[in-house]
């Protein structure tokens, strides 16, 4: 199985912090990380690595120090590594983005021919969700999204089975090689890598792709260029117009305060008071068969 | 983008439309349905696409894709009540469940023969799905999980905001020179608008000529969930949630006390689910469900965009932080300052005496 997945190195969400006078982006510190959600996609390749064989490429779209990601996932266990770098890919959408991924899977294509793309479900600094489902189309790959287990794999039939969340349900969905996965959260463990795996992710050599090792065949169709979408506005959240009512909370006396807080709340909010009264009946009819 | 300052347009450019792009008329929502049940987004979407078309002076249409049958004759009429002026209905055994292929291919060609200027799907497992894949090979712009939508006056572009940043911040994107614009939002971020039976349309019935052979993926089973002893959050009218303003986890059961009392849902912020204090489908955010209850008490919870987002059409919200500053004194409507360790314990105690329990 040539397997290939694709991941990226995101800020770690939990450290952003907005500057509080100019409501802009404090970036400084805040260390970066693989996005959490490629950690299945990643597992999952391995997964079927070991049990059919095979290797497992990882590659990302970024800038050069987004290696730092690619060297994280050999050190997992992934055997081979491509950086695609290049200064006219940035500021791209996930429109332009698809696009130089899936020129550089069909490039890798090119060296042996590729069974599966693995992607996360999404990434935690975009939350689209449509670079998967955009490298799938470009490449007319199969594509199963939200998968929560890969139930088989049919190397010599070439074809797959996987369950799959639905709104409502799993479905269980068999397709044929090439497929494109997008892996769901929760599904498995990422491994701790092994000695030997550490040793070689330190030292490894990272293959750097340009525009043109990438096999891009469209300039105006990456960066900003290719990218149909605009951010025009960023701004922060605007307060309500009327400010919070203060309920002055004394620790020495706290329930004088809640009580206080209920009585402004049904008097001004008559809906919560409606629902209170519908839970009162609720529980009084409950009472009834207890 | 790192020194962007907010709260000013950062460039504004101009549409410039050509050729056929000034073709591209109407507003669309996918009506979408899973074995004969429409997904109620579908019906929040036609409220917002009907307030979009109205605004732009065009038509609003509803997609109703599935297996020919009387249930896609009543999602006509049931989007025609919820606003709809015109349906298109595509019907084909091979539609019958979600499969990326057919579907992608189906709508890609309804896009292409009948060029809609704004296109909005259900941010759900299917919309996403299907959505990412129709950007893709119409090559035109798509928006996410987008918590407002509005149109530009001057250009008559599709304003599309969301959350940025992991949700520390909102953004607006616009699709300039594409075709059409593309949003998905969230269930119970839009309101649900009232239906009105006695409205009709325009029925047009478009075939797909898709032949159930040349799909490859095919669907061998269906595992409907269990919804018993699941969080209902979307629909609760009464929410509790904690944060990590709780201190520790233990403090979490003073969350699930004050719930009980009141017969409200557990819910929580993306902080008390990462540092574990409870389960992940108790997340109320944008990564987490959208609510819009009567009451939200929010128990030390700072209230990030992230948060907000998905609670902030609460009819009452009730803080309770110990920080003064924390930004979600900005849109509650009834703050205390103090330390939920002793808050909680008062509010259960006031609303079990006006309830008449214990």
């Amino acid at each position: 199985m040539n397997i290939v997945v694709c991941i990226k190195q995101v800020p770690d969400s939990t450290h952003i912090r907005v500057h509080p006078v100019t409501n802009t982006i404090m970036r400084q510190g805040v260390p970066a990380v693989i996005n959490p959600y490629d950690l299945f996609a990643i597992e999952a390749a391995l997964q079927i690595r070991d049990t059919h064989g095979g290797k497992v490429t990882v590659i990302t779209m970024g800038p050069p120090p987004a290696a730092v990601a690619l060297r994280k996932a050999l050190a997992y266990g992934c055997d081979e590594a491509v950086l695609i770098t290049d200064k006219i890919f940035s500021g791209a959408d996930t429109l332009a983005t698809s696009y130089v991924l899936a020129s550089a899977i069909a490039t890798l294509g090119k060296e042996q021919p590729v069974d599966l793309v693995f992607t996360g479900k999404q990434t935690i600094d975009g939350d689209t969700a449509q670079v998967g489902p955009g490298i799938a189309k470009r490449l007319n790959l199969e594509l199963l999204t939200y998968v929560s287990k890969i139930v088989a794999v049919n190397r010599e039939a070439g074809k797959i089975q996987v369950e799959r969340r639905a709104e409502g349900g799993v479905q269980l969905l068999e397709t044929r090689l090439p497929a494109l996965i997008t892996m769901l959260e929760g599904t498995n463990e990422i491994r701790f890598g092994s000695a030997p795996d550490m040793f070689r992710a330190a030292r490894a050599e990272i293959r750097t792709w340009d525009r043109e090792s990438a096999g891009i065949e469209d300039l105006k169709k990456v960066g900003l260029k290719g990218s149909p979408t605009v951010v025009s506005r960023v701004f922060g959240p605007t307060p309500r117009a009327e400010k919070a009512q203060q309920i002055a909370f004394d620790p020495a006396a706290p329930q004088a305060a809640t009580d206080a807080l209920l009585e402004k709340v049904l008097a001004e909010i008559p809906k919560v008071g409606k629902e209170l009264e519908r839970h009162k009946v609720e529980a009084g009819a409950g009472a009834n068969h207890e | 983008m790192s020194n962007a300052k907010t709260d000013k347009p950062i460039k504004k450019r101009k549409v410039k439309l050509e050729g056929d792009l000034l073709n591209y008329k109407g507003v669309w929502v996918l009506v979408e349905s899973e074995r004969g049940h429409v997904h109620p987004v579908s019906w929040e979407l036609m409220g917002q696409g009907r307030l979009l078309a109205d605004q732009l002076g065009v038509e609003l249409c509803g997609v109703v894709m599935g297996a020919p049958g009387p249930e896609l004759q009543a999602q006509c009429e049931a989007a025609f009540a919820y606003g709809a002026d015109r349906c298109y209905r595509v019907a084909s055994p091979v539609l019958a469940d979600y499969r990326n292929v057919p579907y992608t291919q189906a709508l890609t060609d309804l896009v292409n023969q009948f060029k809609p200027e704004i296109m909005l799907l259900g941010a759900t497992t299917l919309g996403r799905d299907l959505a990412g894949s129709v950007a893709t090979t119409l090559k035109t712009g798509l928006t996410a999980d987008c918590t407002e939508l509005a149109i530009d006056p001057e250009d008559r572009c599709l304003l599309s905001t969301r959350p940025t940043f992991g949700g520390s911040l909102l953004c607006t994107i616009v699709t300039l020179n594409y075709r059409p614009q593309m949003a998905t939002v969230r269930h119970r971020v839009m309101p649900m608008p009232e239906a009105q039976p006695e409205r009709s349309g325009l029925i047009v019935d478009v075939d797909p000529h898709l032949v159930e052979t040349d799909v490859i993926t095919k669907i061998l089973d269906f595992v409907p969930d269990d919804q018993s002893g699941k969080p209902q959050l979307p629909y609760a009218e009464m929410i509790v949630s904690g944060g990590k303003g709780l201190g520790k986890a233990e403090n979490f059961k003073l969350v699930w006390d004050l719930a009980k009392t009141l017969g409200a849902e557990v819910g929580a912020s993306r902080a008390a689910i990462h540092a574990g204090w409870i389960a992940a489908d108790r997340q109320v955010g944008q990564t987490g469900k959208t609510v819009r209850p009567a009451l939200y008490i929010a128990a030390g919870i700072s209230g990030a965009i992230q948060h907000r987002v998905g609670m902030e059409a609460s009819d009452c919200i009730i803080a309770i932080n110990n920080d003064p500053s924390a930004p979600i004194f900005d849109f509650a409507h009834y703050a205390i300052v103090g330390d939920c360790v002793q808050v909680l314990p008062a509010l259960r105690k006031t609303f079990a005496a006006y309830l008449g329990k214990p």
